[in-house]
């Protein structure tokens, strides 16, 4: 990944001082500072701080955590064609605020991401507009239609990182096996959402009690587990690297551990909505948790944090789905699906492992080292010669996300006046400051 | 509050659902709707209760019975009542259903009777109004008011509802009026059955406390009340049960099936019917049919409801 961001020359030299220090590939936690050299990581020095090399900009972190940026590998960020649901300013306003350093844009726009032209048009527009690394995920199928291949090999060229359809799942199992082999050609990443249309329907929320409580469509659990079983005797075939976007459901997980045991190219990713959050909170109607997936059961929720923490999920994304208020102010069943994530991501992941629920060593890699490496970006580490995309947190500190605090352009939160652990008090992308808490 | 002395208390300014009423206001409700039976039948029809109210019965979805049954109570009471079918007007133009609301709520009506398509839009439309709103059906969520008019039928005609077993059958899992009528007859001591092709129950039916059959046989014995739910035409050819012609064979109940219940059960639908899918034309019409004083028992429950969401309208 080329840096795009300009580096204030006289800001070149950096070094965080007194920093908690954790690498999430290697889990070590250690006190020592780190030296930020024209974008990069020149040093990391464990133990006590080095002398500063003279004009250094000297950053006290006072203890805090210092670790890699986050890379979110999926966020819908509205250029081009929903400007007004989301645009790359604000979402990147919102990702830095969040300690997202890397934002990968899912190509579900209008027009849709198919051409090496469009990637090249987010690219320059996130260079004139984003405070952080854009990264754009290509279409696996032209026009996100599911039947042509669209062109790897110029969309790699162009700057895409991976290739998926979004929230689209191939249906034709011809052309998956075609675009995962024909992606081994270029050792591309292939993300592909497992849900079966068919047998989704028109659900809105998961079978069980409450869904049929609430006189809400259901929408199987299984059409997720058919897709992803599908896929993965399809990788079985092809051999291609395959990454499932975002489980949701406990038997997913056994499909996918499985698939590692036997040494398959797989890895998957889980949004944290689905960590955080299960079935229950969408009683009363609350638009703002509907989701596509559906929020799942407790007993999913807990799978999924186990899994985290086993390594069977990799990363954990935000699925950044921004909606205006006409889309959500509407009954259940018509109310589009989806929430903002990207100032929360973070702060609900360190809430998890604040609570236990899953070692912060985990979190941390799921959100900046795993991704990074699945998409080949030299971010997400704490070592010399990496990008210095960087947060300072406290991990502990408790607040309150509010509606009028929000940064991206839509306000469809989950987590509004929700009780935070865990704040970033500064990102810094290709070493520059991209947010610096009040 | 303008509740008058003389009319038993009731919690409620809405009502949006059986869910969360106690036994002792849905018997309340039922022994308010005895009453407006007694004042129906006489010739002289007219109360005073909700005099220079107004009541819009803002219907989504086109609704023959319950909307001139609403209509037909709050004249009974006095109200002015204003029909607002919604499925030809502005909601087509784009106007969300907040919208909607927004602006009825703006001529200032005392009480807003909501039917629409979608399960939870009459809780939502509630929340952005400063009148009473009574539910006649959200989507496959609840209809209150066919609840109690059936348990009220039920009351009349068995002298009690503590005990008896009645027999759901039909589209379960689209039909609100399954839901309503669970959760009324449970909370009054009922024991309920659903009896539908495993293709309409529900997820977890189960977890409702009822009985799920699949077959009539089982389903119908012992039976009390049978009540007969509508099949809407578009699930009749093949996408959730092959043809109306087999489902009346297994689920329809005629006098070859109504046999396998006690001798004195009794059956209900809330219609309209569909004759020779759900129900033969021999049992609708039968000796044992509570069809049409079903119909006299929701104009009654549909006057105590808009009295009892009534007592909580301001005096001003």
């Amino acid at each position: 990944m080329t840096n795009t961001l300009t580096t204030n020359p006289l800001m070149s030299v950096r070094t965080l001082v007194n920093a908690d220090l954790l690498d999430p590939a290697t889990g070590r936690r250690q006190r020592g500072a780190v030296l930020i050299r024209d974008g990069l990581i020149a040093d990391v020095v464990r133990g006590a701080a080095p002398a500063s090399p003279e004009g250094a900009d000297v950053i006290d972190c006072q203890g805090a955590l210092v670790a890699p940026g986050v890379v979110d590998m999926r966020a819908f960020l509205g250029e081009p064609g929903a400007e007004y649901r989301e645009t790359l300013k604000t979402a990147s306003r919102a990702a830095a605020a969040g300690g997202i350093t890397t934002l990968v844009s899912t190509p579900e726009t209008s027009p849709p991401v198919d051409s090496a032209a469009t990637v090249d048009f987010i690219r320059r527009r996130a260079r004139d507009n984003a405070i952080v690394h854009v990264a754009p995920a290509a279409a696996l199928t032209r026009g996100l239609e599911g039947l042509e291949l669209a062109e790897y090999g110029l969309l790699l060229e162009a700057g895409a990182v991976a290739f998926t359809d979004g929230m689209r799942s191939i249906a034709n199992a011809r052309v998956m096996q075609r675009a995962m082999a024909y992606a081994r050609n270029f050792d591309a990443l292939v993300m592909h959402h497992t849900e079966d249309a068919d047998l989704t329907g028109d659900g809105v929320a998961t079978p069980g009690e409450l869904a049929s409580r609430m006189g809400l469509t259901a929408a199987p659990r299984e059409a997720e587990t058919i897709m992803l079983e599908r896929d993965l005797r399809l990788v079985r075939m092809t051999g291609g690297r395959y990454h499932a976007a975002m489980i949701t459901h406990a038997q997913s997980v056994e499909l996918i551990r499985q698939a590692k045991d036997e040494g398959l190219p797989v890895t998957c990713g889980v949004s944290i909505n689905h960590l955080a959050l299960n079935e229950h909170d969408i009683s009363g109607y609350r638009t703002f948790f509907k989701l596509r997936p559906p929020l799942r059961p407790e007993e999913d929720r807990l799978a999924l944090l186990e899994a985290l923490e086993d390594g069977v999920i990799d990363v954990i994304v935000s699925d950044h789905n921004p909606q205006d208020v006409e889309a959500k102010r509407l009954p259940f069943g018509e109310a589009a699906a989806g929430a903002i994530g990207l100032e929360t991501l973070l702060p609900v992941a360190l809430r998890l492992a604040n609570a236990g629920s899953v070692s912060l060593a985990r979190v941390l890699d799921a959100l900046t080292t795993r991704p990074a490496g699945l998409l080949g970006l030299p971010c997400g580490r704490l070592a010399k010669g990496a990008a210095a995309d960087l947060i300072v947190a406290d991990t502990d500190r408790a607040w309150i996300y509010e509606r009028e605090a929000i940064r991206s352009r839509s306000k469809n939160t989950p987590f509004e006046g929700g009780r935070m652990e865990g704040r970033v008090l500064r990102t810094l992308v290709s070493g520059v400051d991209a947010h610096v808490a009040d | 509050m303008s509740a008058s002395p003389s009319l038993p208390a009731f919690p409620h300014r809405h009502l949006l659902g059986i869910e969360g009423l106690t036994a002792a206001e849905l018997t309340t409700l039922l022994d308010m709707a005895d009453e407006a039976v007694a004042v129906s039948r006489q010739v002289e029809k007219k109360r005073a209760t909700l005099r220079g109210r107004t009541q819009i019965n803002l219907f989504f979805e086109p609704s023959t019975r319950t909307q001139s049954s609403f209509e037909i109570a709050g004249k009974r009471l006095g109200a002015d009542v204003m029909n607002m079918s919604v499925a030809s007007s502005s909601v087509k133009k784009g106007e969300t259903l907040i919208d909607t609301a927004m602006t009825l709520n703006a001529m200032r009506p005392d009480i807003i009777v909501v039917r629409h398509a979608q399960a939870g839009a009459v809780q939502l439309l509630s929340q952005k109004v400063a009148c009473s709103v009574v539910n006649a059906g959200d989507g496959a969520h609840e209809h209150p008011t066919q609840a109690l008019l059936d348990a009220l039928t039920i009351r009349r005609n068995k002298g009690r509802i503590e005990g008896l077993i009645v027999a759901v059958c039909g589209d379960i899992l689209h039909s609100r009026v399954a839901r309503s009528n669970i959760l009324a007859l449970q909370c009054l001591g009922a024991r309920v059955r659903c009896v539908a092709p495993t293709t309409l129950l529900p997820p977890a039916i189960e977890r409702f406390g009822v009985e799920a059959h699949t077959d009539m046989k089982s389903g119908l014995k012992d039976a009390d009340i049978i009540m007969m739910l509508r099949l809407q035409r578009e699930r009749m050819s093949g996408s959730f049960i092959p043809s109306s012609k087999e489902y009346f064979r297994y689920w329809g109940l005629d006098e070859e099936k109504l046999a396998f219940a006690r001798p004195d059960a009794l059956v209900m639908h809330p219609g309209p019917m569909n004759r020779g899918v759900e129900i033969s034309s021999e049992v609708a019409d039968g000796g044992r049919s509570l069809i049409r004083e079903q119909v006299e028992m929701g104009v009654a429950v549909r006057m105590a409801v808009l009295e009892a969401v009534a007592q909580h309208l301001p005096d001003y």
